[in-house]
């Protein structure tokens, strides 16, 4: 028996990198996989991978209409959704993005991924684990969701000021929503995860921010992770996965680090 | 024990400090299903080997104070000769040590005194043997060494707690700690990771201990604090023994000096 056996799961973002890792980690411990993802290519690729009952939707977490299909599709697919994975972000700049530097459209192109999409992702995903009427009106109901916020949410960056702001206001976000299913009876749990430095695409943008050298970055940065060494996807998957399943079933409005040590010290 | 796969910590060698009860016995159990070799220790023989009986196999139990600075001596010196190396400690052993509701005032240097070493001393001792054990032969001398420390705080030492002074301020300290101890050990290149688990309330000996405070009725007291948990349930040992083994795992290989909150929301709102 997997950890999350025959449990319906979507992932956002799901094409590449902790998305993707995530999606192949539930589909491993026995979940019932939609992929969710903007980009057609990566999407398709992902789920092809994961094989199964994995599915491919194309999606973009801005629209509140694509939210509606995903879940319609999610539902004549596989059921009722139970894993309900907001990972899909941007980091949206090539520059470093100080105060100055950022203008108020590049601002809400962040907020807009990262925010709202995360804002939209709960409230369909906690009406689509509720679709049977949920735990209050007698239904199976339940569920649980995972946010992908960051240690940028819990320290400060100031090359990353958008970004920053936006994953601090999903760790925020995460314990309302999870505050609000509790108080309602829904059996609903909703944790943030904050990943540090990880080897992903978005990890190599940011080392390449401002023209810099990768390299050179990728090690200065790693200078600053106490353990030594980066994170892999796998490793931030392993924590979506453990707060995803039962075994975290009193686990709620929590947030948890993985970074190496980062923001211990 | 049948298992249909290899178990999330297989093979590992395992200490559990309060293993006879509650929190420490569930994570004992959870350990050992999922392949570990466990040595549980507690002050109370009784219950301590009852648990050991339990798991059979390679189980053990070893008596010990976590005060004693020649108990932990002891105890790695036996794990050593029987297990030849360590892989995961539990500092889970704490005590509420009153039957007295124990605001600032009511307070005396000797209950203060008396918290501390159990619960702040008796971890600080843990991570000192138990870093020494696991880097025996360890990662820094081309061993394989390495391991995980996972130290039981609790959502006292988060929020305050200001009829149970000491005991939250002993919570603080070893969330504190476990911090230290972790970047320590990871600049130090030992691959010995140290996290903190922070139950809020939770079904145990202890959980009823808390309910007698002050000599009120004790199923009053649990419908008042089971309402202060958003999720309207207490959580069970069970709950917290898979955290435990969440970050004991090889899954939680980048997860160090981290805080996990296992509280049902209480500490979200």
């Amino acid at each position: 028996m997997g950890r999350v056996e025959r449990k319906v799961a979507v992932v956002s973002g799901a094409g590449t990198g902790i998305g993707r890792a995530a999606a192949k980690r539930l589909a491993e411990e026995g979940a019932l996989v939609t992929v969710a993802e903007f980009d057609a290519e990566t999407g398709r690729e992902a789920a092809a991978e994961l094989g199964g009952d994995a599915k491919f939707i194309q999606h973009d977490v801005r629209e509140e209409a694509s939210w509606q299909s995903l879940f319609a599709a999610v539902a004549s697919n596989h059921g009722r959704p139970d894993i309900l994975v907001n990972n899909a972000g941007i980091l949206a700049t090539e520059n470093d993005q100080e105060l100055a530097l950022t203008d108020l459209a590049q601002w809400r192109a962040v907020q807009q991924v990262n925010v709202e999409g995360v804002f939209l992702g709960c409230k369909y995903g906690v009406a689509a684990m509720c679709a049977d009427g949920g735990r209050a009106k007698g239904g199976d109901g339940g569920g649980a969701i995972v946010n992908m916020s960051s240690i940028a949410g819990l320290i400060a960056t100031a090359h990353l000021v958008a970004y920053g702001a936006s994953k601090g206001a999903v760790r925020q976000m995460t314990k309302s929503v999870a505050i609000d299913c509790a108080k309602k009876g829904l059996g609903i749990r909703c944790n943030s995860v904050h990943p540090g430095v990880i080897v992903t695409n978005m990890g190599d943008q940011v080392m390449g921010m401002g023209n810099g050298n990768v390299d050179a970055n990728w090690e200065a940065r790693l200078s600053l992770v106490p353990m030594g060494e980066p994170g892999q996807a796998v490793d931030v998957a392993n924590c979506i996965l453990f707060l995803a399943s039962d075994e975290a079933r009193h686990i709620t409005g929590a947030e948890l680090v993985v970074d190496g040590g980062m923001t211990a010290i | 024990m049948v298992r249909d796969r290899m178990g999330r910590v297989e093979g590992k060698v395992a200490i559990v400090t309060g293993g006879g009860t509650g929190i420490g016995r569930a994570t004992a159990r959870r350990l050992a299903e999922e392949g570990a070799i466990v040595t549980i220790t507690d002050v109370n023989v009784e219950a301590g080997q009852a648990v050991a009986d339990e798991l059979g196999g390679k189980a053990m139990f070893i008596q010990q104070d976590v005060r004693q600075e020649a108990d932990w001596q002891r105890l790695m010196d036996q794990v050593a000769d029987k297990q030849r190396r360590l892989d995961i400690l539990h500092n889970n052993a704490g005590i509420l040590a009153t039957q007295q509701m124990q605001f600032l005032a009511d307070t005396d240097v000797e209950q203060w005194r008396a918290i501390q070493a159990v619960n702040v001393e008796g971890v600080f001792l843990g991570c000192k043997y138990g870093v020494a054990a696991m880097s025996v032969g360890g990662r820094e001398r081309g061993g394989a060494g390495g391991g995980a420390i996972v130290n039981m705080s609790s959502v006292a030492g988060l929020i305050g707690t200001p009829g149970a002074i000491a005991y939250g301020a002993s919570k603080g300290a070893v969330r504190q700690l476990t911090k230290s101890v972790a970047i320590d050990c990871a600049k130090k290149g030992l691959g010995i990771r140290c996290n903190s688990i922070h139950p809020g309330i939770i079904q145990t000996n202890m959980g009823e201990e808390v309910m007698h405070l002050g000599g009120g009725d004790p199923e009053r007291a649990w419908k008042a604090f089971i309402k202060s948990v958003p999720m309207d349930e207490p959580g069970r040992p069970e709950d917290i023994a898979n955290c435990v083994l969440f970050l004991a795992s090889d899954e939680a290989r980048h997860v160090t000096g981290a805080e996990l909150v296992v509280d049902g929301g209480i500490t979200a709102i």
